[in-house]
Formats: C-alpha cells, structure tokens, sequence
C-alpha cells in the first residue's frame, strides 16, 4: 500500500513538473508581444523596454522559467495585465462561483444516473432499459451548450419559470442563487449523468452475474436487500473512477455553460482571458486547471484503492 | 441486419457526408448572400429554416455547415491517429526508457481537460477552421497514444507475434505487418466515439468565436449568434444545434454497432 502511495505521488509530482514545462512554453508561442499588450498601443519604443526590464523578458526563456517557477510554488502567479490584480486572487473569487455549479452538477448526474443505472441492470433488455439507454446516448450527443440554449427558449423565453442568466452569491440571496444555477447545473450535470449511467448499468450487469450475488439470493434474501447490501458496494467502484476521470470534461463543460448563463465563475474567466491576451492570467489559469486535474485523479486513485484492496499490489488504477 | 438503430445511424452519417460533399446542389441559395428586406423571417416555403439576422437563408447555411463539421472532425481525428498511433506503437513495442519518456508526456498532455486544451492550442496559433482542426487534432493526440500502447502490449503477448519474431521478423515488420492490423479494429471503434466529441469540439470552439470566423456558416457560430435573438427569432438557434445532435447520435449509434460487430464479447 505505502509502495503504491509513493509511486502514485512521484508520478503526480513530474506530471506537475511537466505541465508547468508545457504551460510556460506554450504561453511563450502566443504570437504578438507581450509588453505590447502590457503597455497599450501607443506606448513607444522607451517603454516597451522600461516594462521587458522590469518584467524581466529580456531575458532568456530558461532564466524566465525558473523565476516563474520559483514564485509559483510560493503560491505567486504573477498579476493580470488587465486589472493588475494578483491571478491567484482573481481566481480565488471565481473558482468558488464553478465549484458549486460543479458540485451541483455532479449532485444532479448521480441523483440520475445511479438509479437509472442500477434499474436498468436489474431490468435488462426490457422498455425501460432501452429508455433508459436511449437517453443516456442523446446525452452523450447532445451539444451541451445547444441543450443550454434550448432550456433558456423553453424555460425563460417562453414559460417565464427560471431566469436566463447572471448570478447571485448563495449568502446574499440563497433561493435566488439556486434558481439561477439550476439550469447550468442540469446542463453541465446532464452530459456527465448520461456517461455515468452507462458505465453504472455494465458495472452492475457484471456484479449481478458474480456467484456472491447468486449465493445471496439462494440464501433467500429479496432483491432490494442483494441489490443494496451486496451487489451497489462492489458496483460503484468503478464509477468513483470514472468520476475523477470525467473531471476534466466538467471543467471544460463548465467553459461553455458559464459562457452560455453568464455565470461570472472560472470558466469565463478563462475565455476572457484568452480574448484580452491576458498572458499571465492564461497562464495561471491553464496551470491551475491541469494541476486540479492531476490532484483530483491522484485522491480518486488512491480512494480507489482503499475501496478496493485487490488494486493496491497492481500499481496505478489509471493505467488499466 | 441485427442492429436497426446502427444501421440508421450509419445511414444518417452518411447522408451528412453526401450534404457536405454536394451542398452546392443541396442548397441552392448562396449561403453567404444577405437580403435585406428578409431579415429574421419564420420558415417558410422559400426558406424552409427561415432567415437569419442578415437576411441569409437558413437551410442552405445548416447545409454548407455540414462541410465545415465534418473537415474539422474527420481531420482533426485523422492527425491524432497520425501522431498518436505510431507514437504509442513505439512506447508499446519498445517499452523501458522511451516508454517512460513518452507516457509522462501523455499523462502530463492528458492533464489538460481537451476542450482547455483546445483552447489554449487556438491561442497560440490562431482563429480558423484549420488551427480549430490542428487544435482538436492535437488535443485528441494523447488518447491515442494511450490506447495504441496498451493495445500493443497486449498484443505483442499473442503467440503469432511470438512466432513472427522467431522467425526472424524486424521490428518494422513486426509493428507493420503483424501488430498494426490487429489493433486496427480497436483504434477504428475508438475514431467512431472521437469523431462526434471533436465535431461537437468544433462548434464549441466557434461557438466561443475561437474558431471559424463570420460569414462561414459554421454551426457554433450560427448559434452563437442566435443566442442573441432566441426571443425574436428561436428558429436560428434550431437548425445547427439539431444538425450538431443528430450527426452525433448517428456517428455514435453506428459507432456502437461496430464496436459490436467487431468485438462481440463485450456488451
């Protein structure tokens, strides 16, 4: 167990190391100049120069990586071009607004797929598995943000039910908040409910044809006792994989449902900082959503394991 | 013919590919010619989709857009499997140290969620249809790269490549001839599920007005700007979203049926 703990940090440690390399580089290949940007359009040659001294790109790439690195493990990720505010303070005020629409979403798509999913397990190849199945493949089809927009012309255009877009903190005004992030939520939770259900109905499918599960009911258990007590432990371990896997998916669907409600969170963010050529907040941003990634897979791998003991001697769940 | 639902799904890809490849016979209207006195006109016979803000016909824009979708997928998956295949075929076949190097790559590539990745990819080379195609393309790369290997080292363990090798196979001809066509069907199911994820990419990426640019009648784009009149004019917004969906429930309903057809064993 300890063995695969280490091996499963190091390996986390020099993806890190290897995002920040591809990161850095990669903000490096933005054409235009990024003092340009800095100084406005009318700055001349004199100040051009005075902002590359004092932000240091003068100087080579590799001395400019290890001063940026060095500040980033201190938690320092430069400032933004555009409001000069520290990036990890422009993102500690919208990363909160994207993890409770996330953590809506995640809420919606188990509170669908796992009953869903079980259910059309138990009832395998009747009308309600092949409901159940039929909907779960338009909603891996379905373009989240078209399913955004035809909620918004059903729901806010035409019934007047919810409102469209825009954003109310929780604390300032909880029923109003909710209202507003329950479209995004069912949005962003759909696509992941429908991928969730799938995997939920083969994993189950697979434990309720194991002879544990033939033992329990000869032994006259009912169904719901096999199902809940015996089959569901075993079943849902695949899906808290699946889960962290389909983190990275959320974090994108969260771009375009944000964009789409006008939610002020961090997937906006990130689109406005790629159009305002906001160099070091892309950066920050980018390296924050990778490092996220990586952090989530490492716990989810390693709750893995404690979930399921037969994994701990193989090595990395991910790798399988 | 066991599986109607793929087979209709097959059927409806390839009625998009023939809307893409023949849109100048299947639309006749100019999908760029704007008109005035027909600015944002509920469908009627002569425009069975309506107008759009510019006074552009609707239909012949869905049908013109179907070419921008399916370049932007079928090429963007065609230059991951480029990159990717031969990639992971080397990291699976060779295994020790280049093993190692490409994989923390991968991994560290595959920690960017694709669609930041997209993005990221848009920025440094800039908006058009072909850097959208080259971003989704590369963004892919990795899954690729994963799935070649792992196929590989299973692969490699079969008997057949055993006694390919001692016969004195080199390792060209042993990739090539002997572990590529039996990963094939593998790889091909997986473009199946990739090609509809990097069209919908695609309209994401112009929807976000990081890909193609106006006046291209690309569905992203379209329905970026009938986000703008859904009060006024719904119909805008949907034609392209329902052409984005249906191509992708076909793309994935055939996918599911191959997948079947090639791999009985798994359900």
């Amino acid at each position: 167990m300890f063995d695969f703990l280490v091996r499963r940090v190091a390996i986390s440690i020099v993806t890190l190391f290897l995002i920040t390399l591809i990161v850095f580089t990669g903000v490096r290949m933005i054409p235009g100049d990024p003092a340009r940007v800095m100084a406005g359009t009318d700055a001349d040659e004199a100040g051009l120069q005075e902002i590359r001294e004092k932000y240091g790109l003068n100087d080579p790439v590799p001395v400019q990586y290890y001063r940026w690195l060095r500040l980033a493990l201190k938690g320092d990720l430069g400032e933004s071009i555009r409001t000069r505010e520290p990036v990890v303070k422009t993102v500690a005020v919208k990363l909160p607004i994207t993890i409770q629409l996330a953590c809506f979403s995640i809420v919606i798509a188990i509170g669908i797929a796992i009953p869903a999913g079980v259910f059309s397990a138990l009832r395998r190849n009747t009308a309600w598995d092949l409901l159940a199945n039929a909907v779960s493949l338009c909603g891996v089809s379905i373009p989240t943000f078209w399913l955004g927009i035809m909620l918004i012309l059903l729901l806010s255009v035409r019934l007047h039910l919810l409102p469209a877009s825009g954003f109310v903190p929780f604390f300032q005004d909880p029923l109003g908040n909710l209202e507003r992030m329950l479209m995004p939520a069912f949005v962003l939770g759909g696509a992941l409910a429908a991928v969730l259900m799938r995997q939920t109905r083969n994993s189950m499918i697979e434990v309720m044809s194991a002879n544990y599960i033939r033992t329990a009911y000869s032994k006259g258990l009912a169904e719901p006792a096999v199902v809940f007590r015996h089959a569901l432990r075993n079943g849902l371990i695949p899906i808290v994989t699946i889960l962290g896997l389909q983190m990275g998916a959320l974090m994108g669907g969260a771009v375009v449902t944000e964009q789409i409600f006008v939610v002020p969170g961090f997937g906006r963010l990130i689109v406005e900082a790629v159009f305002t050529r906001d160099y070091p907040l892309v950066q920050g941003v980018v390296m924050i959503t990778a490092g996220t990634y990586v952090l989530i897979n490492l716990l989810v791998d390693v709750s893995y394991s404690l979930l399921n003991p037969r994994i701990r001697v193989k090595g990395s769940a991910s790798e399988s | 013919m066991r599986r109607p639902p793929a087979f209709v799904g097959a059927v409806v890809v390839f009625l998009f590919v023939g809307m893409a490849v023949g849109a100048p016979w299947v639309a006749s209207t100019d999908p760029l010619r704007t008109d005035w006195n027909q600015i944002r006109k509920p469908p009627t016979i002569k425009h069975i989709f309506g107008t759009d803000d510019l006074g552009r016909d609707v239909y012949s824009r869905v049908v013109w857009g179907a070419r921008i979708s399916m370049q932007a997928g079928v090429f963007s998956i065609l230059l991951a499997i480029a990159f990717g295949v031969p990639t992971g075929l080397v990291a699976g076949y060779y295994r020790g140290a280049i093993d190692q190097v490409i994989m923390r790559l991968t991994d560290a590539w595959l920690s960017f969620p694709f669609l930041i990745l997209a993005i990221g990819l848009v920025t440094i080379l800039g908006t058009s249809l072909t850097n959208a195609t080259v971003a989704i393309g590369l963004a892919a790369t990795p899954t690729y790269i994963r799935l070649t290997r792992g196929l590989v080292l299973s692969a490699a363990q079969e008997d057949y490549v055993q006694s390919a090798r001692a016969l004195g196979g080199g390792d060209a001809r042993m990739m090539i001839r002997h572990i590529l066509p039996n990963i094939f069907s593998a790889l091909l199911v997986q473009a199946t599920v990739s090609i509809p994820a990097a069209i919908i990419a695609e309209a994401i990426l112009s929807f976000l007005g990081l890909g193609v640019q106006p006046p291209s009648p690309s569905w992203g784009t379209m329905l970026n700007t009938a986000q703008q009149f859904l009060e006024t004019a719904p119909w805008m917004a949907w034609w392209p979203g329902l052409a984005i969906f249906s191509l992708a429930l076909s793309f994935n309903l055939a996918g599911d049926g191959l997948r079947d057809f090639l791999d009985p064993k798994d359900y």
